[in-house]
């Protein structure tokens, strides 16, 4: 099996049983936008909070007690223990229940799980993130990532893509990222009122504005199906090669260990090969529909 | 080991056919739950059983696409029967398993019940095809798997109920309709991982110990050396049921042919006749989907995580917000046949399919999996290639 990416990934920690979820507490509640929430959560046992490890662009099974789980990104800082945070957009049955807990209520929670980006082969390279909606939640940890190893990395860049401004996810990060020089991110939206001076259309636009140096370019994209293809077919078409484009998908996920079968990818499993991806491992399949 | 039983390993003994009584006392004294093919609503199913009068004697079955019919057969044989819709795969990973059972108390999650511990398992009359199945649900299920990757860790009912079974294989004379075991190298004939393997005569059984249980086993039964007539026509017999097989499938090459072939026309043809109804994968003694769900017990506050075999015919096995991945049938039949016959190669490096036929057999429209991966293969066109690489190029150019 081909290890591209993070290869020292964090192994699960499960608790008793890999299918039992660890009791954590809703420590606070951040709205992003109309339906999505950052939760904070921390895990009850002292012990499994301090030795729980993990790395940008994995994620956790939350449970909703009683509900059923979710697979969510974790979306904080992965060198800042204690408190994990989730970026929650609500749409069904769990994340309905989870939301409706709310700050102080109990979920239960089993992770990390699966292969992240690949910051072990960062070094020298420039950065290019590409993101669309709540697929800036596992491209966040990357970001604080590449801002606490800054020169590690040559360029950074971040392209944000949302359908209107109040759709934006971390809008107050975001701001500060885009005028802090530090990377250069930028923030497009699909459709806006009067008062947003940024970008107007959708995120495939910028891709076409950045001047990429193929032979030291990483590309690590995250948004709908539609977002990844044109990052993917950007990128590859400037030459950088397919061994350096990633991509994070998304899957049905039951188990998270690789055990269901729900998020089968042709031959990979997303909760374990990936969900991060390089263009390279998944080509042969990528243009295929339901693969 | 002692002396008398020594020279019994790899050595061929001759077990007359009223043994059979004694053998299953036996496994029922030393605490196994003895599980067997026997006549169960029209149909030869592994299920418990404590005396050999329950196993399916005299009965024959008849199999094709779509079709399964029980006969009657010659009244001293006991194993004249081929595989029927079970499979020894539910009783390492049942068709709905509890979990666990929590109670939520504030921040605690006080577990009260953990996954039942499984039984002392011996099977009787399981066939080489579902041995090697077996030895696939292992790599799945993680026994000895790559420490690598998550599927390490043991589902620990699985690692009970495989580590303390007892397998007595039944080697196969005659094959079904749907049989192709021996295009797939798993029988008739089981060559490994068997404790005790019974080739059947009119007369007894031509039986090998492959462990020192079997040896155990054997040790205390009426077996004597089996005589080299005996042995002729117990190898005539496997020769013949290798001739006499319903199906072929060429495999060679078979595995690259359908990588690259996720556009080839034939997809949509088999579509048109596949209902998505499941009975495939129900049947199969590989498949390994699951999902869990959980149940409230309100009056107690207790929570229940059950899991239950899946199907990847189902719309809700790939669900996420924007649909299902796989919305069409075309793109489940797909996904199926390649994951049995490729992708199950780069999951677990072995085919996911051991050709017992059942999938063939249990079809409502009899589709085949011998003849779409044989037409799939034999029809490469550059259209069938389309996907991925071809495309991507172009944009890449
Ligand atoms: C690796 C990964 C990371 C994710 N990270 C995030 C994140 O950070 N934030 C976020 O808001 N969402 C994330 N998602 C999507 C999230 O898992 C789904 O939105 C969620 O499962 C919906 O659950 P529900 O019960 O509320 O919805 P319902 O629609 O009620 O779900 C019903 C069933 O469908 C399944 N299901 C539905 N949608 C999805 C989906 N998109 N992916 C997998 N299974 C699904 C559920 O498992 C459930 O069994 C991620 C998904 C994956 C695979
Ligand atoms: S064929 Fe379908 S049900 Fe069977 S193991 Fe593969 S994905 Fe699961
Ligand atoms: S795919 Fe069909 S023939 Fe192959 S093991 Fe499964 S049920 Fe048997
Ligand atoms: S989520 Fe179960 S196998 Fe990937």
């Amino acid at each position: 099996m081909t290890q591209l990416g993070s290869t020292d990934r964090p192994a699960p920690f499960c608790g008793l049983d890999t299918w039992l979820p660890l009791p954590a507490r809703i420590t606070r509640v951040d709205q992003e936008n109309f339906n999505t929430r950052t939760f904070h959560v921390q895990i009850v046992d002292d012990a499994v909070r301090s030795s729980y490890r993990w790395l940008p662009g994995q994620f956790n099974m939350l449970y909703a007690p009683g509900i059923g789980e979710a697979a969510i990104s974790i979306s904080s800082d992965c060198e800042q223990g204690g408190v994990l945070e989730h970026t929650i957009r609500v749409v069904g049955s769990v994340t309905r229940a989870i939301d409706r807990l709310g700050e102080g209520g109990v979920i239960g929670l089993r992770g990390p799980f699966g292969r992240g980006w690949p910051v072990d082969q960062i070094d020298g390279h420039d950065v290019v993130m590409v993101a669309g909606g709540i697929g800036l939640a596992p491209i966040r940890p990357l970001v604080y990532w590449v801002l606490r190893h800054r020169e590690r990395c040559h360029r950074v860049i971040l392209l944000y893509g949302c359908r209107t401004p109040d759709d934006q996810v971390y809008a107050d990060e975001l701001k500060a990222w885009e005028s802090d020089g530090v990377i250069d991110a930028l923030v497009t939206v699909d459709n806006a009122a009067q008062d947003w001076v940024g970008p107007v259309g959708v995120v495939t636009n910028l891709l076409r504005r950045v001047r990429v140096n193929a032979e030291r370019t990483m590309v690590m994209a995250c948004g709908p199906k539609m977002l990844n293809r044109a990052a993917a077919w950007n990128f590859l078409q400037l030459h950088v090669p397919a061994s350096r484009v990633f991509l994070s998908l998304e899957r049905n996920m039951n188990c998270g260990f690789g055990r269901c079968g729900h998020c089968q990818y042709g031959s990979k499993f997303v909760c374990t090969d990936g969900p991060v991806f390089a263009f390279s491992e998944i080509a042969d399949i990528f243009a295929s529909e339901e693969a | 080991m002692s002396d008398t039983t020594a020279p019994l390993i790899h050595k061929q003994s001759f077990l007359p056919k009223d043994a059979m009584n004694a053998l299953v006392r036996r496994l029922v004294d030393e605490g196994y739950t003895v599980i067997g093919p026997q006549v169960h609503d029209g149909a030869i199913m592994m299920r418990p059983l404590t005396t050999a009068d329950e196993l399916a004697k005299g009965v024959c079955d008849e199999q094709d696409g779509g079709r399964y019919r029980l006969t009657d057969g010659d009244s001293e044989m006991y194993f004249d029967n081929v595989v029927g819709p079970d499979s020894p795969k539910r009783y390492f990973f049942p068709p709905q398993q509890k979990l666990f059972t929590l109670t939520i108390k504030g921040e605690r999650f006080q577990v009260d019940d953990t996954t039942p511990k499984p039984p002392k398992y011996a099977f009787i009359g399981i066939r080489a095809c579902e041995l090697a199945a077996i030895k696939i649900q292992d790599r799945v299920f993680g026994i000895d798997v790559d420490q690598q990757t998550f599927r390490c860790e043991s589902d620990q009912y699985y690692r009970r109920a495989r580590q303390n079974a007892l397998f007595i294989v039944v080697n196969c004379t005659r094959p079904a309709g749907t049989c192709f075991c021996v295009s797939m190298e798993t029988g008739p004939e089981a060559i490994d991982s068997f404790d005790l393997s019974l080739t059947e005569l009119r007369e007894g059984f031509i039986v090998r110990t492959g462990t020192e249980k079997g040896v155990a086993l054997l040790g205390q039964l009426p077996a004597r050396e089996a005589t080299s007539a005996e042995l002729e026509l117990a190898s005539m017999k496997l020769r013949r049921a290798r001739d006499q097989m319903g199906r072929r499938l060429d495999t060679r090459g078979l595995k690259e042919a359908l990588d690259k072939s996720m556009e080839h026309p034939r997809w949509d043809e088999v579509a048109d006749r596949c209902l998505s109804c499941a009975n495939c994968t129900m049947v199969c003694p590989t498949c390994f989907c699951s999902t869990v769900s959980d149940t409230n017990d309100l009056a107690t506050g207790q929570v229940t995580r059950t899991r239950f075999w899946e199907s990847c015919f189902t719309h809700q096995f790939s669900y996420t917000t924007t649909g299902p991945v796989r919305s069409t049938i075309r793109g489940r039949y797909r996904h199926w046949l390649c994951h049995k016959l490729a992708t199950w190669w780069d999951q677990f490096d072995t085919s996911g399919c051991v050709g017992c036929g059942r999938c063939i057999t249990w079809c409502p429209v009899g589709i085949d999996l011998t003849e779409e991966a044989t037409a799939i293969r034999e029809q490469q066109t550059e259209a069938s290639d389309r996907s991925g690489r071809g495309f991507v190029d172009e944009w890449a150019e």
